[in-house]
């Protein structure tokens, strides 16, 4: 098997830069969340289709970061 | 254009693909996030936790050589065995094994260029079946204690000339305005910095597909802060993992001939009582 789809964007969280890391492992997509620097990961999820593993990591990070609203 | 001071300690993705079987060589993945491994990782590759199997897990310190010579048993690392290290994040805690390995004495270790991200985003083959490897038999033959700063260096290093401290935690840090990176516990009472320290942090190192950055650029970057090889360099972060990327970015992409990570780091100068701090 392969990663498949590899996308990497940085999108602002709760004011923080973050890197999000997606892509597809067999049937399953997942999705890294990390700050941008030092690089420390905030989340790690997976799902069905690749929005949905996304949806989950956001809102993990929105709980880690102390319930701030991602975005 | 300058090429990196020992090339030999660097392969490529390609090159990994290419040798990943070959019995001589191990390939061991070394994540910030331990789950990663899980996901899908090189075939072949081991994987070891740097939060239970890279450290003393009583006391705070390095893994024991006792301990060290079970893991790479187990791994089926033999003292001639070529040992390729990669990791998430810009290979972080790939490096921070490979300060261990070198601190212990291990000849052959070297460093995936671009690790996993590169690996992943080139689409090259994952599995996610953990290989067993028989047991081989690992005997440590000495300690290189130079590759390692303590505090009482340090404090000497502070008012001493022909040292250089350098800070390689992110700004925010530096300055104190953060007391940790966001998301991650604050394990200090003081935010700032080791007066005298220069701010490069460590992931200026690399380029943004995780490569390291070329030797010409690394060494703008750190001369241009006054990091110059005629000085004794003494990197350090938080814990002391970003920083052994540093400390093998100057070590063996550059050249430095005299330097050392305090993995001490700010979690034991900033929780000193009465320590210098500047911000």
């Amino acid at each position: 098997m392969r990663a498949e789809q590899y996308q990497t964007e940085q999108r602002d969280l709760a004011g923080i830069p973050m890197r999000v890391e997606s892509y597809k492992i067999g049937d399953r997509y997942y999705c890294h969340v990390a700050n941008v620097d030092p690089g420390a990961t905030l989340a790690r999820t997976e799902g069905g289709t690749r929005a949905a593993a996304i949806d989950a990591a956001l809102l993990k990070v929105a709980n880690r970061l102390g319930g701030k609203s991602p975005g | 254009m300058r090429s990196y001071a020992h090339p030999e300690t660097l392969v490529t993705t390609d090159w990994v693909s290419q040798h990943k079987s070959d019995p001589n060589v191990r390939v061991v993945e070394v994540d910030v996030d331990t789950k990663a491994y899980e996901e899908g990782h090189i075939p072949g590759a081991v994987g070891w936790n740097w939060q239970t199997e890279l450290c003393d897990t009583v006391r705070r310190d390095v893994i024991s050589k006792t301990n060290l010579e079970k893991l790479l048993g187990s791994s089926g690392i033999t003292n001639n065995t070529t040992i390729i290290l990669y990791g998430d994040n810009n290979n972080w805690f790939a490096a921070w094994a490979l300060w261990q390995l070198k601190m212990y004495g291990h000849s052959d270790v070297r460093i995936m260029n671009g690790g996993r991200k590169k690996w992943l985003a080139e689409g090259r083959e994952l599995t996610k079946d953990s290989p067993k490897y028989g047991e081989a038999t690992y005997t440590v033959t000495g300690f290189n204690e130079r590759y390692r700063a303590f505090l009482r260096q340090v404090e000497k290093a502070m008012n001493d000339r022909t040292f250089v401290l350098v800070d390689v935690r992110s700004n925010d840090e530096f300055t104190g305005k953060i007391l940790a990176p966001p998301g991650l516990p604050e394990t200090c009472q003081r935010g700032g910095h080791i007066p005298g320290a220069k701010n490069i942090p460590w992931a200026q190192a690399c380029n943004d597909d995780g490569t390291f950055k070329s030797a010409d650029d690394l060494d703008a970057l750190y001369t241009s802060k006054g990091v110059t090889p005629d000085k004794n360099v003494v990197a350090y972060c938080r814990i002391g993992e970003r920083s052994s990327h540093t400390w093998y970015v100057l070590n063996y992409l550059l050249g430095y001939p005299t330097v050392s990570n305090y993995d001490g780091s700010w979690t034991e100068w900033g929780n000193l009582v009465g320590a210098e701090i500047e911000r």
